[in-house]
């Protein structure tokens, strides 16, 4: 069954144009700083973008976090929104479970079918962008990484797009990162690291869009219903009188994957946050296979 | 092969089916038929354990329904309400995908097994084309495919000359005879009385969630010991059958008999010409509208006209 799912991935031509899309938008951004030479400057626009012209290196961490806020999280609510409810809308649902193929069987393999999805999105930006870097925006020019990862904020606020505003304030966090250079290996490592941290906050919203999946037969209504939420915990992070739930938000921490690129790595925050979505994940997860394995399939 | 026993399936406020026990047997061409929303879908599904029932039992191919599913679907062939398909893909990717899912399929006889549905649907010579560019009427021969891959050797089909034309109606009927002479029981619902009445052998009739019919067609159809008789020398048939003649419209007589043969030599043995004479028996239409009463409408125009027309017929009893 998993093979089957992963087959049904790698054939729809959707997968491949949300990449490409995702992969586009690094790319589009890269071209102009180079053309311009006009990057952010540091404190200002989004993370890394002002330190990728002195090492074109850096450029995946930066693209990263260009793509963070709107496209990843976006892509992964439609392909995991999709997951069940398409399947019920289309209703092939009900011939694969009259096959059979278990439910829980099924479930599992539409997760692993939209891990595969994020891992695809997170390394495929990764890797351009790395490419994109280092052949337009130019190799290391032996500059220190870290310098100034400014505009440290997580947005998917309406009108943010690529370059959101201060979420959280850059002088204040960004005091502790040390000047010290790192060795390609190093920057390798952390790289590898942060694509680990935001796969895994990604399948948090995989999770939640998974969930809805099994209620709505509405694709589009698990995908937006996922959104839905990580609008309204992006607001609340970013107000002050939420404090209080702050910690438990999807959201809180996935701007955190940036401290994979200090000296030395600040791991409280990565902790965190792989713990909050860990719970995201379980909780909603385990939400869907209740709901989804005692349900009368009516469509 | 099918058993259930007091099947009740409460949607809220709703009893879609209402304490129902069917019994379809090996081998039978079995028909359930009902108006629509008479709960006939909701019933096949839970045959298939996408619909758990909220009380009663269930059997199929002799495991319990839905708890034992998984042993027994292998062996089921299904089409429920319209076929469904990746539209993006071909028939053929289709099938096999469909085919890969789920246990109990040999992955070495997959080419061969997808071939012969395609050939025994008449789709043999479909190309690569995405379902998405299929007529309605492949769509439906593609489901049928589907429900073939296994070999199965009970076939649940709910609706399945939906969208068809009538020469894929009449396909679908040939080949289903045929895979049931093969030793394959088939169970299907249909609101189309006609279809049913060419097809099955024993039929079951849901209305409004119960089941208030459940017999053989045959026994159901005994002749009713009447004849129809056609002359057009109707006085003298008439006056030939001395007091046997129930009702004279026209040319057509119906005569009270129970031996046609008898009936006939006797009006050749009095010089009438017959056209047609035929022993009467009761029509699907008139068997089904008798015992779910009320509503008749909701079984289509097309059986609105034929009661009509044998309402007037028998205006004279």
């Amino acid at each position: 069954m998993i093979a089957v799912e992963l087959f049904k991935l790698v054939r729809r031509p959707r997968t491949w144009i949300s990449v490409a899309l995702i992969c586009a938008l690094p790319l589009i951004v890269a071209i102009f700083i180079a053309v311009t030479h006009l990057a952010p400057p540091p404190g200002a626009g989004s993370a890394f973008l002002s330190a990728v012209l002195d090492d074109g290196q850096l450029y995946p961490a930066a693209a990263l976090a260009l793509v963070l806020p709107v496209f990843l999280p976006v892509a992964v609510a439609v392909v995991a929104g999709e997951a069940i409810a398409g399947e019920a809308s289309t209703g092939t649902l009900r011939y694969l479970l009259a096959r059979p193929v278990g439910r829980t069987r099924l479930l599992v393999a539409k997760l692993i079918s939209v891990i595969t999805f994020v891992l695809l999105a997170v390394v495929a930006v990764t890797v351009t962008s790395y490419a994109t870097g280092v052949l337009i925006l130019g190799p290391s020019r032996a500059a220190a990484v870290g310098t100034a990862p400014g505009g440290l904020s997580g947005g998917i606020a309406p009108g943010a797009g690529g370059a959101p505003t201060a979420g959280l304030q850059a002088g204040a966090a960004i005091t502790s990162l040390s000047g010290a250079p790192l060795t390609t290996l190093d920057l390798a490592e952390r790289v590898l690291g942060a694509v680990a941290f935001i796969t895994v906050s990604m399948l948090g919203v995989a999770a939640i869009a998974l969930f809805l999946s099994t209620i709505t037969s509405s694709s589009l209504g698990a995908a937006l219903g996922s959104l839905a939420a990580l609008v309204a915990s992006e607001i609340l992070v970013a107000l002050n009188a939420a404090t209080a739930v702050q910690p438990y938000l999807p959201t809180r921490y996935w701007l955190a994957w940036i401290d994979f690129f200090r000296q030395p790595i600040f791991w409280r925050d990565i902790q965190r946050g792989f713990a909050i979505q860990a719970v995201y994940v379980v909780v909603f997860l385990a939400a869907a296979w209740a709901n989804f394995a005692t349900k009368d399939i009516t469509t | 092969m099918i058993t259930t026993s007091n099947v009740t399936k409460r949607f809220g406020h709703v009893e879609a089916v209402r304490s129902v026990s069917i019994d379809i047997r090996e081998g039978d061409r079995y028909g359930l038929l009902g108006p629509n929303g008479s709960g006939k879908t909701t019933l096949v599904r839970m045959l298939l354990g996408l619909v758990y029932a909220t009380s009663g039992e269930i059997s199929v191919l002799g495991e319990r329904i839905p708890r034992h599913a998984s042993r027994v679907l292998p062996e089921i062939g299904a089409l429920i309400e319209q076929p469904a398909a990746y539209p993006h893909l071909s028939g053929r990717a289709n099938l096999r995908l469909l085919d890969a899912a789920g246990p109990g399929s040999v992955r070495r006889t997959r080419h061969a097994r997808v071939d012969e549905a395609l050939e025994q649907v008449g789709l043999a010579g479909i190309d690569r084309r995405p379902v998405r560019a299929y007529s309605l009427g492949m769509r439906q021969r593609l489901g049928l495919a589907a429900a073939l891959v296994r070999r199965p050797r009970l076939l649940i089909l709910d609706e399945p000359t939906n969208g068809l034309d009538p020469r894929g109606i009449r396909d679908m009927r040939d080949l289903l005879i045929s895979l049931n002479e093969s030793g394959v029981t088939v169970f299907l619902s249909s609101h189309l009385l006609p279809e049913v009445s060419a097809l099955c052998t024993r039929i079951g009739v849901l209305d409004s969630g119960r089941l208030v019919l459940q017999e053989s067609l045959a026994d159901l159809q005994q002749p009713t010991g009447r004849v129809l008789v056609s002359t057009d020398d109707p006085e003298r048939a008439v006056a030939a059958l001395d007091g046997q003649v129930e009702h004279r419209d026209g040319q057509d007589l119906v005569v009270r008999s129970s031996d046609a043969a008898a009936l006939n030599a006797a009006l050749v043995g009095a010089g009438v010409r017959v056209h047609s004479l035929a022993v009467q028996r009761r029509s699907l239409e008139e068997i089904v509208l008798d015992v779910t009463g009320s509503g008749s409408d909701q079984f289509g125009l097309a059986v609105d006209l034929a009661t009509a027309a044998s309402a007037e017929g028998m205006a004279g009893e």
